[in-house]
């Protein structure tokens, strides 16, 4: 026999040949098949190496349990590693290799591992290399971050592309009134019932069938079912993972769009990150066989049943030639029948002792045995089998096979993400699922009913209790009991071996045995969260679907208590992995997070400028002529603007309407310095405070008419600002009649600076009156006409110290009126200057931006006192001298030079005593910039006691993540024209 | 996912709402004591069950919203708007 493929059995399409590769070989499958599957077809026994011990490991599922076949699938970019062979579906060309293995799985130089098991025992690393006394702490340390880099080759999975992912993934959302997780009998029967009373139905299918378990049988065809389902208008969404439930019945969910596919359209997104909020859900998830802890229970061959009866009944696989079948329970015997019929030896082994089952006889029933121990290492030569009574004798069965049933565990899992605890059934075996207040209905095996005809029952049951509790009937129900064998299951969880050291495994993918669990009772480690943590039993991507119930009796029997008193595990989103793309969906790259752009944007760039990130915004950042570097273009940008004129996007501010009145009273309680007083047709700079006393924001507000108000913010804290207001209004001063509206995407604003910024204003006004010193005086507003008709408003608002205006039209009008001004600031050699010159026209004056007000900062450390009004109270101002706000040793805003003018200095530097160079030290710079002005690098930051105490005092910049030092001399922040005679002029 | 149901908007993702803080403080007047505004800022109950909470419907109708809601479940019972005035029209328009 080349393959293990047999006629007339299986779903797939024997008409269409795939061919794939497997560790660089040419093999052959079938259209319907899963990598594994196919891997099992063509004997390939052996598909990865383990976690920790690099021992052989085959496939020991046909589902999502899957903990020993995880493979790599892809090449390059499209590398994805600890993929499932049992539910990656094949395809023509597919790629796909096995993990954890040099050179290749079946010939592993780590394999030596396997026979340094007790180095390699739970807690190993933690107590060989971070723990050990008298190192427990330095050295450990030390020498866990210098083995680390080895352990972790050694131990691990697949690795990934480490490349760009070139795939796109989406996300999608969609409301329904029913959502049905499972398409077995329970959740078919739950979703027709639900459509049947007018429900709005999502039907959700991991498979790329729907039938769930059904698809393990002989006869089973599904097209009637879901000709039923379409016709009732389900939304059927195969290949689809509810992976989460979450808060108020929304549920996640993972669409694998293009992974069966072998060459998918690059157009349609490779997978889809969905999020259904639904009024109700039904979850029909199945149970999971679990397997048995025996000494070598892992060799490749090991199987559960019900994943050889896929293998057999959907693929045509026959997965042995004489098996061996150990069970505890009824469930194994229909599938012990079909392998025979299809040409198997086979052997039961029930560990139970007095029962009844009916059977053809047509294979050898052993009652009361149970597995001992596996012979061979690659693949299985024989068993050793014992009475489950007398462990110490044992007999040996040829076999090439074993397939294990140590019971069943509902996927109670997605209602686990609800909080809500599974109980122990102690007839059943297993946990099963308690009732949750939230719209949540477990129905079918999940619910622990093992038959057919219950799990259409419940089904329908489950769906009366989603109508009852919409409140759209109320209509009696009942649910079947648990369980539904003939014979009860009889507890068997671990044979223990009698040499000393065992491989008896518990968790196959992070290589967990028995006697790890063991040492882990033995060193305290008995909680379950313990135990999961130091052993990390359950903690593999596979969360222990297969093996946690074998953890937990094991701890229970070490503790001398029953499973429910030791407790369950909480199982948390992913039910199954969500890759990182799916997550991120479109929001990659300049996606990322949106973009501001204002409306002279794209002027901007024409006339040359470099763009920089300011939040979310573009602005410019420097405007470089021919070979400019950054620093040219920005000390002569600022240069020119101090000796004739030059022209700045300022759109980016925050701008906000203020309306209704009680604008002035409003004003005056938010803002620190007086607002009572000012004229219409005149703006105010102002400096909001927090509740408790620290400064939250400063601008400018212009007052446009009587009740009527223009507020500018700085661009950091516009959103923050606006919301702030918002909440002042409608939660704490409700009685006012002010109404605060967001325009900052409705005006374009620019500064226009320096010397002769007046002139050129007067020619780009249609009535130059307007603007000439008496009309608009420092902190004039006016509202104006541009030349061409353009409403504008103007302010003369001085930001960079110079005679200076705010010009704003509306966004539409941006580049005509950049055309305007900077045609005729061409006329008196004006520039166009970016963010950077901005900055150290700035500095120089010392004005405070973000950099310095950084939420920690008083108006008082700003050194901007007299913006705190002594005749009202505002906001903040009860708080503003509490405590250590008002002690006098606080950071006070200085001007910072370098001792020696010709070295330079960078923010982020530590102020400290030249005896005393430490720490946090006593101040710090926060802004630098040359200084076109002084001919010398300048500094705004922070010093204990300010100007007044280190006057003549050199101190120290420490800078040491750049490796620099200097001396620094401390000056007023005001470093040029402090008495502000340029604004006035 | 917390669904909160806004009175202007219907029922939508949490997502769209910033959180506020605890709606039940009564802020001194802006004259009052240091101790008082110490008060109304820094101290907060730990309500395990069912508190009153502003959200700020930021990303929609721009509202500021008392939510009450369960700190173990997030339940929420009810959704009103904060200012008083806005809560009786909508209360006279159910
Ligand atoms: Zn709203």
């Amino acid at each position: 026999m080349k393959t293990r493929r047999i006629d007339n059995y299986g779903k797939i399409n024997r008409d269409k040949i795939l061919s794939f590769r497997w560790d660089k070989k040419n093999y052959t499958g079938f259209e319907g098949d899963t990598l594994a599957s196919a891997l099992l077809a063509n004997k390939i026994g052996i598909v990865g190496r383990s976690f920790k011990y690099h021992r052989p490991r085959g496939i020991f599922s046909s589902g999502v349990e899957e903990s020993g076949a995880l493979v790599t699938i892809g090449s390059k970019d499209r590398r994805d590693p600890n993929v499932r062979a049992t539910t990656q579906e094949l395809y023509n060309g597919l790629e796909a290799s096995g993990q954890n293995a040099f050179p290749n799985v079946n010939f592993d130089l780590a394999g030596i591992n396997n026979y340094l098991g007790r180095f390699f025992a739970a807690g190993f690393y933690y107590k060989t290399f971070m723990g050990i006394p008298p190192l427990e702490w330095g050295k450990g340390t030390a020498i866990w971050m210098f083995f680390e880099k080895f352990i972790r080759k050694a131990a691990g999975m697949g690795s990934a592309s480490g490349l760009p992912d070139p795939d796109t993934y989406e996300h999608a959302h969609d409301f329904c009134d029913l959502i049905v997780v499972g398409s077995g009998p329970s959740g078919v029967a739950a979703a027709i019932e639900a459509a049947e009373k007018k429900l709005d139905v999502i039907l959700v299918e991991q498979d790329s069938l729907i039938g769930g378990n059904q698809l393990a049988e002989n006869d089973f065809d599904n097209s009637q079912i879901k000709n039923q389902l379409e016709n009732l208008g389900i939304k059927i969404m195969t290949r689809t993972t509810a992976f989460g439930l979450y808060d108020n019945c929304v549920v996640g969910l993972l669409e694998r769009v293009t992974d069966h596919i072998s060459a998918p359209n690059l157009n349609i997104p490779r997978q889809r990150f969905w999020t259904i909020r639904a009024k109700h859900i039904i979850v029909g998830a199945g149970a999971i066989e679990r397997h048995i802890a025996f000494n070598n229970n892992d060799i490749p061959g090991v199987m559960t049943v019900n994943a050889s009866k896929h293998y057999l009944n959907r693929y045509g696989v026959l997965t042995g030639k004489r098996i061996a079948i150990a069970t505890n329970n009824d469930s194994v015997y229909e599938t012990a029948h079909q392998l025979s019929e299809a040409g198997a030896d086979i052997t039961v082994l029930d560990s139970r002792s007095n029962f009844e089952i009916e059977t053809n006889k047509n294979f050898e029933i052993r009652k009361g045995y149970v597995p001992y121990n596996i012979n061979g290492s690659k693949k299985i030569h024989s068993l050793d089998v014992s009475k489950s009574e007398n462990m110490n004798k044992y007999e040996t069965i040829n076999c090439d096979q074993v397939l294990l049933s140590g019971g069943w565990s509902p996927a109670v899992h997605l209602l686990s993400h609800r909080g809500v605890r599974p109980k122990w059934d102690y007839s059943n075996a297993c946990f099963l699922p308690s009732d949750s207040k939230e719209n949540i209905t477990m129905v079918g095996s999940s619910r622990g009913l093992w038959n057919k005809n219950d799990c259409i029952a419940s089904g329908i049951a489950g769906t009366t209790d989603a109508l009852n509790r919409l409140g759209i009937s109320k209509t009696n129900y009942f649910f079947p009991k648990p369980g539904g064998w003939k014979n009860p299951i009889q507890p068997l969880y671990e044979v223990k071996y009698k040499k000393s050291r065992s491989k008896s495994f518990v968790d196959y993918q992070h290589d967990v045995t028995t006697d790890d669990v063991r040492l882990a009772h033995r060193e305290g480690f008995i909680s379950v969260e313990h135990l999961k943590r130091y052993t990390t039993l359950g903690m593999a991507n596979d969360q222990g679907k297969m093996g946690n119930i074998i953890g937990l009796s094991l701890m229970a029997e070490l503790l001398n208590k029953e499973i429910p008193e030791v407790g369950t595990t909480v199982f948390r989103p992913p039910y199954t992995p969500v890759p990182i793309g799916a997550l991120s969906g479109r929001n990659v790259g300049k996606h990322f997070r949106p973009l501001r752009v204002t409306p002279m944007h794209q002027w901007n760039i024409d006339h040359g400028a470099k763009m920089i990130e300011v939040g979310l915004y573009q602005r410019p950042w420097y405007y470089p002529k021919e070979n400019e570097t950054l620093s040219d273009s920005y000390i002569r940008e600022a240069s020119t603007v101090r000796k004739t004129v030059g022209i700045c996007d300022v759109t980016s501010l925050g701008k906000i309407a203020i309306q209704g009145p009680d604008s002035t009273e409003f004003l005056n309680r938010i803002y620190s310095n007086g607002f009572s007083k000012l004229q219409v047709g005149k703006a105010r700079y102002g400096i909001m405070l927090r509740d408790d006393g620290i400064v939250m924001d400063d601008g400018t507000s212009w007052r446009l008419a009587e009740n009527e108000y223009f507020m500018t913010t700085s661009t950091g804290e516009a959103a923050k600002v606006m919301s702030w207001l918002e909440e002042l209004l409608q939660t704490r001063w409700t009685d006012l009649n002010v109404n605060v509206t967001s325009v900052s995407e409705q005006w374009a604003g620019v500064s226009v600076a320096g010397p002769k910024s007046r002139e050129v204003l007067n020619n780009c006004v249609d009535d130059s009156l307007v603007v000439n010193n008496n009309n608009l005086p420092f902190m004039g507003v006016t509202s104006t006409f541009l030349k061409g008709n353009i409403p504008c408003r103007i302010a003369r608002i001085s930001f960079s110290g110079e005679l200076a205006f705010e010009v704003y039209v509306k966004s539409d009008f941006a580049n005509t009126m950049m055309d305007l001004l900077w045609a005729n600031a061409k006329k008196y050699d004006g520039c166009l200057y970016g963010l950077e010159a901005l900055g150290a026209l700035r500095v120089e004056k010392g004005h405070v931006t973000a950099a310095e007000l950084d939420g920690r900062v008083t108006i008082d450390d700003a050194g901007l006192s007299k913006m705190a009004s002594t005749k009202k109270s505002y906001i903040g101002s009860a708080m503003r001298k509490r405590g250590v706000l008002k002690n006098n040793d606080r950071e006070i805003l200085v001007g910072f030079f370098p001792s020696n003018l010709k070295e330079t200095f960078n923010a982020g530097t530590i102020v400290c005593e030249k005896n005393n160079i430490k720490g946090q030290g006593i101040g710090r710079i926060t802004s630098v910039t040359y200084s076109p002005e002084l001919g010398h690098w300048i500094g705004l930051g922070f010093v204990k006691g300010g100007l007044d105490k280190w006057k003549d005092i050199i101190l120290v910049g420490a800078d040491p993540v750049r490796n620099k030092q200097m001396n620094l001399k401390v000056v007023s922040p005001h470093m040029i024209d402090p008495k502000g005679e340029r604004m006035y002029a | 996912m917390i669904r909160i149901n806004c009175p202007y908007c219907g029922e939508r993702d949490h997502s769209e709402f910033s959180y506020g803080g605890d709606a039940t403080i009564n802020y001194p007047s802006l004259d009052a004591s240091e101790k008082e505004w110490t008060e109304a800022i820094f101290f907060r109950k730990n309500i395990k069950g069912f508190q009153f909470e502003t959200w700020h419907h930021s990303n929609g109708c721009r509202m500021w919203l008392v939510v009450e809601r369960s700190t173990v479940t997030h339940e929420i019972k009810s959704v009103k708007p904060c200012h008083p005035d806005l809560q009786k029209v909508v209360e006279n328009n159910k």
